[in-house]
């Protein structure tokens, strides 16, 4: 199986205060990956180191087999990223947010132009194409950010708590939408402290305190905790620690 | 081809914002506007400037100052664009400019470019409203000012961004109005020349001398009235590098973001 993302003994320390300790897990491509831990487990930390706003001194990040270190443009080429915060130009329109980072990745007029119509259609954004983003529901910018971190067809998507702020239906919706595109082939990783975004087919990373709690497919996660459900299964690996 | 692609993207974003931030424009406007109209003409009789290079005759006050206002304009958009690059960074559009397959320093320099062209739009439009109010200086000044206008403009943005990668606490532009902005504009060669400033502290006058701010704006001053003034080009030039150089490594992600959050 080919592998999106590969760490291996990662660690990172806000000086005193280890964030992340020796965390080492791979993204297979074709699966969502969901990232599962508390506020305050490191997900985060480790969404900034994978997409390199800052780097670790130990540890190895290789993205679709490229080193995060020696080959940086290549390794980044290769991820789309959903960040937690909004980072759309509110005022600019759907299709100019999408082409100026279409632009950002060396993508042509022509190339960005038919990527552009590909992924609105994907997204049933196509009516939004000239509208403003300030104009737009929270869900639909949303779904706007993950149609510009698809442009480039990443082998990795990385998405760090998408849901934040959505209503039930669009949450709902874009669940599902992500797990689609993990059928397609991509390499999902999808960070969340909310238990009802997990699917079954689902692989499981939990994290707490900066160390990978449990990691595996959903059942099998279940079955080793001698737990009946997910939740409960959470519950006893984020306790445990505490 | 890539590189290229991705700078046009970057200048072209950074007009758009600049077309739909219209407030920010005029603001960016007034200000200088009322430093020519009002301040100028209120001290045009207190403060007479004796004939020196580059004016060849006696000057108004006015003629004076219109320089060094163009400097403000950049001095506050250079600023201002750090500052947004603070908000950016929290608000996440950094983050994808960042994370683009290019190298860093390249695309920090590109962004600074970017804004460095909107800042000198800028400068010639109150340029032109000086002109018709009457600052004059000869027509092919104003095509050689613009190498004046991006070197000075790129030197204070490069500070800027520097400070935005070093100082977590410049959210507020009050702090940064403060302790950048005005001490560096009114220790400088902007409002008076640097004569008058030694007639009353010596002290004064040395440090208005190294502010790199008085450099850019004599290099401005020279370049519309037709000369080159070296050492200011130099000066602004070593400076630009020294800070665009420390920025990129206050960027660089072994240092981290100076404002990463913890999760």
């Amino acid at each position: 199986m080919n592998l999106a993302l590969e760490v291996e003994n990662l660690s990172f320390a806000y000086g005193p205060k280890k964030a992340l300790d020796e965390v080492s897990f791979a993204v297979p491509q074709g699966v969502c990956t969901i990232l599962l831990g508390p506020n305050g487990a490191g997900k985060t930390t480790l969404f900034n180191l994978i997409t390199r706003l800052f780097d670790s001194p130990t540890g190895t990040i290789r993205i679709a087999g490229f080193d995060h270190l020696r080959r940086p443009n290549q390794a980044l080429a290769r991820m789309g990223v959903v960040f937690q915060q909004p980072t759309l130009d509110l005022d600019l329109t759907v299709e100019q947010n999408l082409r100026y980072f279409a632009a950002l990745h060396g993508l042509s007029r022509k190339q960005a132009g038919s990527r552009v119509g590909e992924e609105l259609e994907r997204f049933d954004l196509v009516p939004y194409r000239k509208s403003k983003v300030r104009a737009l529901s929270g869900g639909y910018r949303r779904r706007v950010e993950i149609a510009r971190a698809l442009l480039h067809r990443p082998k990795l998507l990385l998405l760090d708590e998408p849901t934040v702020g959505l209503d039930i239906p669009s949450r709902k919706a874009l669940v599902d939408h992500v797990h689609g595109l993990a059928s397609e082939g991509i390499g999902v990783l999808w960070a969340t402290h909310l238990l009802d975004e997990v699917e079954a087919g689902d692989q499981l990373i939990i994290l707490h305190r900066g160390r990978i709690r449990a990691i595996g497919c959903v059942t099998e996660v279940i079955e080793r905790l001698a737990v009946t459900s997910l939740s409960e299964a959470f519950q006893v690996l984020t306790k445990e620690a505490a | 081809m890539h590189a290229l692609r991705a700078f046009w993207a970057i200048t072209w974003r950074e007009l758009l914002r600049f077309v739909h931030q219209r407030g920010r424009f005029v603001a960016a406007l007034v200000r200088p506007l009322v430093w020519l109209f009002i301040f100028a003409a209120g001290f045009r009789a207190t403060l007479g400037i004796a004939v020196t290079p580059p004016y060849q005759t006696y000057i108004l006050y006015e003629e004076y100052i219109t320089p060094g206002l163009t400097g403000m304009i950049l001095l506050f958009n250079g600023m201002q664009s750090s500052l947004s690059m603070v908000y950016d960074r929290e608000m996440g559009s950094m983050r994808v400019l960042l994370t683009a397959p290019l190298p860093r320093w390249y695309l920090l320099s590109c962004k600074l470019l970017a804004s460095t062209f909107v800042s000198a739009l800028q400068a010639y439009v109150f340029l032109a409203i000086a002109w018709a109010y009457g600052v004059q200086p000869p027509p092919l000044g104003y095509l050689k000012a613009l190498p004046a206008l991006i070197l000075g403009g790129l030197m204070l943005g490069a500070l800027g961004m520097l400070l935005s990668s070093f100082i977590r606490q410049l959210e507020n532009f009050a702090g940064v109005m403060n302790f950048v902005i005005f001490p560096m504009f009114f220790l400088s060669t902007a409002l008076y020349p640097l004569w008058r400033l030694q007639e009353s502290s010596p002290l004064l006058a040395t440090l208005a001398s190294y502010n790199p701010f008085s450099q850019a704006v004599e290099l401005i001053r020279f370049a519309l009235y037709g000369q080159i003034h070296l050492y200011a080009l130099l000066y602004t030039s070593v400076s630009m590098a020294a800070f665009l150089l420390l920025a990129v490594w206050g960027y660089h992600p072994a240092r981290g973001l100076t404002a990463a959050r913890r999760g």
